[in-house]
């Protein structure tokens, strides 16, 4: 109490100069001034000078004619196409090979990872080369590698290698058979969301009774069963809709089927093999993060030691590795801009050539700058919805 | 003491905003004492350096010509190695003089842009080449549907390329690349069936492939191609010295002065060269134009007339053997035409 009373008497005496909460005011009033003031300055600066060279501005270049080809693309697309629908495919291209790539990198990482901290010294010492490869090398370099040395060096179209199942491997990519759906398909679909249920509804059943009986019941099994067995049951009733487009022999190419490009290819699995040697290392540290006081205890319940990895290890690791396991994520959606050095069309590179035939440089970098915000701040705010349902709870 | 501190930053706010980009390109490049120019990263016959490090080239020798009628000397340039992605906003920024980089002159890179064409110094025109080991049914453009076609990205190449295919109602799969040498070599490699660019380029790639005879320029030209020295808009000084640069170059040729006589020419009675030569009594000519008025020797003494250039760089004396064709002065029935000087 006496305290306040000091604090409420002393300002009237001494100068405002020296009174911190108005001092306080003042110095975030200026930093906020300053920053306006900045900001102002370019903003006008550039518009200005824009106009002083006589270059357009504004956003209005988004719906011409863009012109070009796109080899890739995700949705209807065609030289007749505005810039904006080609700055939508390259977002696009940039997502999915972003999706492809966090998926593979994830499964590649915690195999390797676990591979570390194996009991068999092959597959220990193996693990351990291949981060310390991949870790110190650029990843450009490791997307070059692909491309260069492995993909180019494939043969050519005429001398394809067939694979299994009607597919070919050449130096223009990987050719497999595309899936024609016939008519009623959707029941195919429709099953496999019925057995998608289903199986929530049996495991979720199946965790009642054992909460209230103990009685144990085979879910894992019953769900696959459920999974695979309602989709074959709707193909089975729609009278089997499904014929098989297999690649052929073009005058320059392979035609029909599917083709995955070598550049997608490269990138793809120079994006996964780099970020899976950051990903190993992550789940190494979050698997003997785990105080080895935790193992003895739930061999101390009488926990066998795969039930006790899944019930007790990883979920405390887990809260190690989330963190940690975001800013790759999103490093390896950044990285995928690096597409450009090899041809394929990501979102940066189909905006730096709408950036050189309009010259609309500012306009399509904040447009670059916002896509990838964009996506980085999703990519953040899943990870952070997943890190809270993991985490500790108290109860 | 609040109100210093407001005073200050009053003040700065309305310093900052003097500051906008100058616009005198002559004062600012004699300051600094050379021309900065942007070239191509590495195309034969335009702008590719040497075995000893030294740049070559139709576009090389034009900046080279412009620092001769600006210093008095060819050597007073230096050059950036730019991509074709890169080149419009090198110029817009300032950090190069003159954009001398087999540059497309279109309407959209004059209105929207920001850009001002000086000359076409080399007309081309867009061709395909293929392997003719490796396809050897094909002998024309038009039998290239289905094909995988290499095209460098963010050049007028790219466009011409899908709208001949769609004009044709040919498919085609467009394989991009950001620099010259990654197309280059995915063509070498396979991944592409034919490459695309101007046919000059084409000559110029097709000598730096593994096998050069294997590969042969298909006879359809798609498209004009006038390729040219570009600067800022906005200055037209600078816009000047550049295109009375070329004009002076082609007028060189037309009054037949070269590298080896023009000490010779200056002796010479014709008024025409007179005036080119600025030897002319009390002649304005160049102080007009904002240099010395001996500019025209000093660009010939340099690097010689447009004609001289030429052949050393694509015609006869180079490895490209290009003839001159429509690159021809009019007087010998080609498109190249120097207003005149006077």
């Amino acid at each position: 109490m006496s305290q306040e009373v000091i604090r409420e008497a002393a300002p009237a005496r001494a100068s405002l100069l020296y009174d911190p909460r108005v001092r306080g005011i003042v110095f975030q009033v200026v930093l906020v001034v300053l920053l306006v003031l900045g900001v102002w300055w370019i903003v006008d600066n550039t518009i200005e000078n824009l106009s002083r060279s006589h270059i357009a501005t504004g956003f209005g270049f988004l719906k011409g004619r863009a012109g070009f080809d796109i080899s890739n693309h995700l949705i209807d697309y065609s030289s007749d196409s505005s810039y904006g629908r080609a700055l939508v495919v390259g977002m696009l291209n940039t997502a999915i090979v972003a999706i492809a790539g966090i998926v593979s990198a994830t499964v590649i990482g915690f195999l390797v990872g676990i591979g570390r901290l194996s009991n068999n010294w092959l597959i220990r010492k193996l693990a351990t080369v291949y981060i310390e490869v991949f870790r110190n090398i650029p990843p450009l370099l490791v997307i070059l590698f692909w491309y260069q040395g492995v993909l180019a060096l494939l043969p050519n179209v005429r001398d394809s290698v067939g694979l299994p199942f009607g597919s070919f491997l050449n130096n223009r990519g990987f050719y497999f058979p595309r899936f024609v759906w016939g008519d009623r398909a959707w029941l195919v679909v429709a099953g496999l969301a019925a057995g998608l249920v289903l199986s929530w509804y049996v495991a979720r059943r199946a965790r009642a009774r054992q909460m209230a009986t103990g009685q144990q019941f085979p879910v894992f099994l019953t769900s696959v069963a459920l999974i695979v067995g309602m989709p074959l049951l709707g193909f089975a009733l729609a009278g089997f809709p499904l014929s098989i487009e297999f690649p052929q022999k073009g005058t320059f190419n392979l035609t029909g089927g599917v083709n995955v490009k070598p550049e997608f290819l490269s990138l793809y699995l120079a994006l996964s093999f780099y970020t899976a040697a950051f990903i190993a290392e992550i789940v190494r540290a979050g698997i003997v993060g785990v105080p080895k006081g935790q193992t003895e205890a739930y061999s101390a319940l009488g926990l066998r030691s795969g039930q006790g990895l899944r019930l007790v290890v990883i979920p405390q690791a887990m809260r190690i590795i989330i963190p940690p396991l975001t800013s790759q994520y999103l490093n390896l959606t950044k990285n995928s801009s690096l597409a450009v050095a090899i041809g394929y069309p990501d979102l940066y590179a189909v905006g730096g050539t709408i950036l050189n035939q309009t010259g609309q440089a500012i306009e399509v970098v904040v447009i670059f700058m916002v896509v990838y915000l964009g996506i980085s701040i999703v990519t953040s705010l899943f990870m952070n919805w997943f890190n809270t349902k993991m985490a500790l709870k108290e109860r | 003491m609040k109100h210093i501190a407001i005073g200050i930053l009053g003040a700065a706010a309305f310093g900052f905003m003097a500051s906008a980009a100058a616009a005198d390109t002559l004062s600012d490049v004699k300051a600094k004492g050379f021309i900065q120019c942007g070239v191509n990263t590495g195309l034969a016959g335009f702008s590719a350096p040497n075995d000893k490090g030294e740049w070559k080239g139709i576009d090389v020798d034009f900046c080279r010509a412009v620092a001769a009628a600006v210093f008095g000397d060819g050597s007073k340039v230096k050059f950036t190695g730019l991509s074709a992605k890169d080149r419009f906003t090198a110029l817009q920024s300032g950090e190069i003089d003159i954009l001398s980089r087999n540059t497309t002159w279109t309407i959209n890179r004059d209105t929207a842009l920001g850009l001002n064409f000086a000359g076409v110094t080399y007309y081309d025109g867009q061709g395909f080449m293929i392997n003719s080991k490796k396809l050897p049914g094909v002998n024309s453009a038009l039998q290239l549907s289905g094909a995988a076609i290499c095209v460098q990205s963010g050049t007028t190449t790219e466009l011409n390329l899908a709208d001949y295919f769609k004009a044709n109602k040919m498919e085609y799969n467009p394989v991009v690349f950001e620099k010259f040498e990654e197309a280059n070599a995915a063509y070498d490699s396979g991944r592409c069936d034919a490459y695309t660019t101007d046919q000059s380029g084409l000559y110029a790639v097709r000598l730096q492939m593994a096998s050069p005879n294997d590969h042969v320029v298909l006879p359809e030209i798609i498209s004009k191609e006038p390729l040219g020295p570009a600067v800022r808009q906005g200055d037209d000084k600078w816009y000047h010295i550049v295109k009375w640069t070329y004009f002076a170059l082609l007028d060189a040729e037309e009054a037949g002065v070269t590298q080896a006589n023009v000490d010779e020419m200056k002796n010479s009675d014709n008024p025409d060269i007179k005036r080119l030569l600025g030897t002319e009594a009390e002649t304005k000519i160049g102080t007009d134009l904002g240099v010395s008025n001996d500019w025209v020797v000093n660009i010939v003494k340099a690097v010689g007339n447009y004609g001289e250039i030429f052949e050393r760089n694509v015609g006869q004396g180079s490895p490209l053997k290009i003839a001159r064709g429509i690159n021809a002065l009019w007087t010998k029935g080609g498109l190249q035409y120097g207003m005149p000087i006077r």
